[in-house]
């Protein structure tokens, strides 16, 4: 695609130079083209014009600067999402945050940290590991995905079965809403719960400049369980059994045998050979708890051919080696590959995994799957060859057809990657149009004018001019001065 | 006029009396829903009608929260109080807002599960909600907004809205559970809604301190402990009285963990009872509790907190270490001394929110950080100000 800035790009472009350093001002062509996608390659656009501001006064000063010049703006952490949530506006600006990656402060006592947007996930954890404790959610890209972009995302984890997502482990942040205004939003105020509606807004409410976290105490003991099994059913019992005995281990992940085979070709994990699928179940907590869980852990799995146990922090990484290199490794064993994300009711797994199966054989497409067993989340990567004439669309159609699987199943079209561009469509299999005109009221009230990362999320913008309601105008009450509307 | 529209619904109606006020004001007419068609029923005939509407549950609250400026029709949801469906291999429950916090609990205990949210048995889950009530346990398991996974809305034009799903990992689209919880029914009726739940604990002990001489230092022992406990609870029941503490350990291994409490903290005893006062309500929905304030802070700020409440004449109960506490006049109290005691613990809580007071005049929620934004979400979303008006933070 070759650029097309809109018109009101090079006024405006001036007025960015003219207000913020030198280099935190990119139009340079091939600059620009660095920052045409995230995660999410097959959507690119190349922005208008890329800012990176250093201060949150100066995200601010952009944002104020795109509403005097009617030019929308999408904001970008590291990159890493997997939904073209961070898709730039060929005729916008994008905002990236990288600059700001101070940890600001760290309170144990209050177990919070407060950080800028663009630290990574992980900094978090490290800058409190050695005093025993840690950031929980935990994004697969932890090394390198913002805060910030988790905020926007509410993004999960593998550990986010028992802990919960990022929206559970804020608890304030700072914004510059849409129209350009520095807000800051915190749990403890008294009012709406607007923090709990701006995380996982997909950046189309405004802009996170600080985000509070709540640090977790790093627990007492962590037990790492590999079990094989014959075939995917004798590994999705054990998954019901273990949920139906009353235990919440901190994860319980599962890969099939092609996702396996991909992850012997990528980092030779060393998975227990001819496993139809394995299970990598992690326990923790007090060490007295884990040690009863484990123990009646072993008699859930008693269907697994082969059971280890991680015996220290080594062996657990070895465990989790295999599964953590699950997306990249399908490069192995596929030219080309779609990561799905979908969501079903645990209890529905085997009969949604056995229709994915007839739909891989109908279009003779392979589907690896990997997910997060304990709460049903499907990461199923769609393998095809982009050489082969027709392929990717039957990739696509495959992978379309597992979101409405998740559907019909009562699930969710996405359970951490986020709507995005990619997904918008899909909303309106999974919400009525009221469900998502109501969605977009909250938009309405944030931004009025659109200008907040426009075309994510929703399907078709709903115009803010248009107020539900039988009657039109002023409230009487407010007309006779008895009453001030809000 | 007015009557006739809401009779043309179908909807089972009825005079209100004086017992059916909200906050002091009484409506004019009963409206009794029983399902969420009629729900929606009914706002549309409020909103041709003009008129105001406030939705109520179990009642546990309705005093809570500022008189609404005007309410012609009460929403009693009573009838709506169906356990819609209990997945309980998925450990998710999908319920009417008028079914019970006692009833729910009923249900889900039959397959040894639970909402790890405490509430009064007589609440409802829809009033729970709204006024995004929390207990003990939030420590471990979260605020109500924390533990909802799905809701479904009627809007004040009568719109029939839905968020979320039925399973924990959702983020298709705005939560506008998390918008309505806490929300005071001034968004809109929640009509139903779906929970992620936790099996029942296998035990439970109790560790309790009688008189905790260094409340802040021993809640910080307590919350950093890798015993994990559940909650931890201070009571004062008045001025000048010891503070009792008391952490609940649930689970596996739940008396050898609240050993190991005992011995980090160096003080109390492990029970599998709780302490008499755990079990008292006034703290939570006290029907003949006037006056109760709520008072947010970090725990490193919580000596600041007690001080003002001891000097302020207010007993109090809560989690010093979620940084929450219910206080209440111990004695006799004036409109100017409520005041007072407010304005002190607002220079030393991040926020004090005054739940229920008769008083006209007392400001009843402090600084409110994102109030224009919060006026163009309500402008939104009721721009008739039907729903509850008057009764949230800054006149919304």
């Amino acid at each position: 695609m070759t650029p097309s800035p809109s018109p009101a790009i090079a006024p405006l472009t001036a007025a960015l130079r003219s207000a913020l350093p030198g280099d935190s001002v990119i139009t340079d062509p091939v600059r620009l083209r660095t920052y045409e996608c995230d995660g999410l390659t097959y959507h690119r656009a190349v922005p208008g014009v890329v800012t990176l501001p250093e201060t949150a006064e100066q995200v601010a000063l952009v944002v104020r600067l795109c509403n005097e010049h009617g030019v929308p703006f999408v904001a970008r952490g590291s990159g890493t999402g997997l939904s073209g949530g961070a898709l730039p506006r060929e005729d916008g600006v994008l905002i990236v945050t990288s600059k700001m990656r101070r940890i600001l402060e760290i309170d144990l006592p209050d177990r919070r940290a407060v950080v800028e947007p663009g630290v990574t996930n992980l900094a978090i954890t490290e800058a409190v590991r050695d005093r025993g404790h840690y950031y929980a959610p935990d994004p697969s890209s932890q090394q390198v995905c913002s805060i910030g972009g988790n905020v926007a995302e509410n993004s999960g984890g593998a550990h986010c079965l028992k802990y919960g997502f990022t929206v559970n482990h804020v608890e304030a942040c700072e914004i510059v809403t849409p129209d350009g205004a520095l807000v800051r939003l915190d749990r403890m105020d008294p009012g709406y719960d607007l923090l709990g509606a701006f995380v996982g807004s997909e950046g189309t409410l405004g802009i996170a400049t600080k985000v509070t976290v709540r640090l977790s105490r790093a627990p007492e003991a962590v037990t790492t369980v590999l079990a094989a099994f014959r075939s995917i059913e004798e590994g999705g019992r054990a998954v019901s059994a273990i949920i139906g005995a009353g235990i919440v281990p901190a994860a319980i992940e599962m890969m099939d045998a092609l996702a396996i085979e991909a992850a012997e070709a990528a980092v030779a994990c060393s998975y227990p050979a001819g496993a139809g699928a394995v299970l990598i179940v992690e326990l923790d907590g007090p060490a007295a708890e884990v040690q009863a869980q484990f123990a009646r852990l072993r008699e859930l799995c008693s269907g697994a051919f082969e059971l280890r146990v991680a015996a220290d922090a080594a062996e657990r990484a070895a465990v989790w080696r295999g599964r953590k290199s699950a997306f990249a490794a399908v490069g192995r064993i596929s030219p080309a590959y779609i990561v799905q994300d979908g969501v079903v009711p645990r209890t529905s797994l085997p009969r949604v995994l056995a229709a994915i199966d007839r739909l891989s054989a109908e279009h003779g497409i392979r589907v690896a799957n990997v997910f997060h067993a304990g709460d049903g989340n499907l990461h199923p990567l769609v393998l095809f060859d982009d050489a082969e004439p027709g392929a990717g669309e039957r990739a696509e159609v495959v992978s379309g057809a597992i979101l409405d699987l998740c559907v019909e199943h009562g699930g969710s079209i996405t359970g951490e990657h986020g709507v995005g561009v990619d997904k918008a469509r899909y909303m309106p299999k999974m919400f009525t149009g009221d469900d998502l005109d109501t969605m977009q009221l909250v938009r309405c009230a944030f931004d009025p004018r659109g200008l907040s990362n426009p075309g994510k999320v929703f399907p078709t913008p709903r115009l803010c001019g248009e107020v539900p309601g039988v009657r039109k105008g002023v409230h009487p009450l407010v007309e006779s001065g008895k009453a001030e509307q809000f | 006029m007015a009557r006739e529209l809401l009779e043309k619904t179908g909807v089972t109606l009825r005079d209100a009396v004086a017992d059916d006020a909200v906050a002091g004001v009484t409506p004019r007419w009963v409206a009794l829903p029983e399902t969420v068609e009629e729900v929606s029923a009914v706002l549309r005939a409020c909103a041709e009608g003009d008129l105001a509407l406030t939705p109520a549950g179990g009642g546990t609250k309705l005093h809570w929260g500022a008189p609404p400026e005007r309410c012609d029709v009460l929403l009693d949801l009573c009838c709506l109080n169906e356990v819609l469906e209990h997945a309980a291999g998925d450990l998710v429950v999908r319920v009417q807002a008028g079914v019970t916090m006692g009833a729910l609990a009923g249900v889900l205990a039959a397959e040894g599960q639970e909402l790890a949210l405490d509430a009064p048995s007589g609440a409802t889950v829809g009033g729970t909600l709204a006024t995004a009530a929390c207990g003990p346990r939030a420590f471990r398991y979260g605020a109500a907004r924390d533990l909802l996974i799905g809701v479904t809305v009627v809007l004040a034009d009568g719109t029939v809205a839905r968020s979320g799903g039925k399973v924990v990992k959702n983020v298709a689209g705005y939560d506008l559970g998390k918008l309505f919880t806490g929300s005071y029914g001034t968004l809109g009726v929640i009509a139903e809604a779906a929970f992620r739940l936790h099996p029942l604990p296998p035990d439970r002990r109790w560790l309790v301190v009688g008189d905790a001489r260094r409340p802040r230092e021993l809640a910080a022992v307590l919350a950093a402990s890798q015993a994990e406990p559940s909650a931890v609870e201070l009571d004062r029941p008045g001025p000048g009285a010891p503070v009792a503490m008391a952490a609940l350990v649930e689970g596996t291994a739940a008396e050898e963990r609240a050993r190991a409490l005992r011995d980090a903290a160096g003080a109390g005893e492990v029970s599998p009872e709780p302490p008499p006062w755990w079990e008292s309500s006034w703290w939570d929905a006290p029907p003949d509790e006037e006056v109760l304030v709520e008072a947010r802070f970090l725990p490193s700020a919580l000596d600041g907190v007690l001080e003002a409440a001891d000097a302020h004449a207010l007993r109090l109960r809560g989690s010093p270490v979620s940084g929450r506490l219910r206080l209440s006049p111990a004695g006799e109290v004036t409109e100017e001394r409520l005041a007072a005691a407010v304005a002190a613990l607002r220079e030393r809580a991040h926020a004090a929110v005054v739940l229920a007071a008769p008083y006209e005049g007392v400001d009843r929620w402090g600084p409110v950080g994102a109030l224009p934004l919060m006026r163009r979400v309500k402008q939104q979303f009721d721009p008739g100000r039907r729903m509850s008006p008057g009764r949230f933070a800054g006149g919304i």
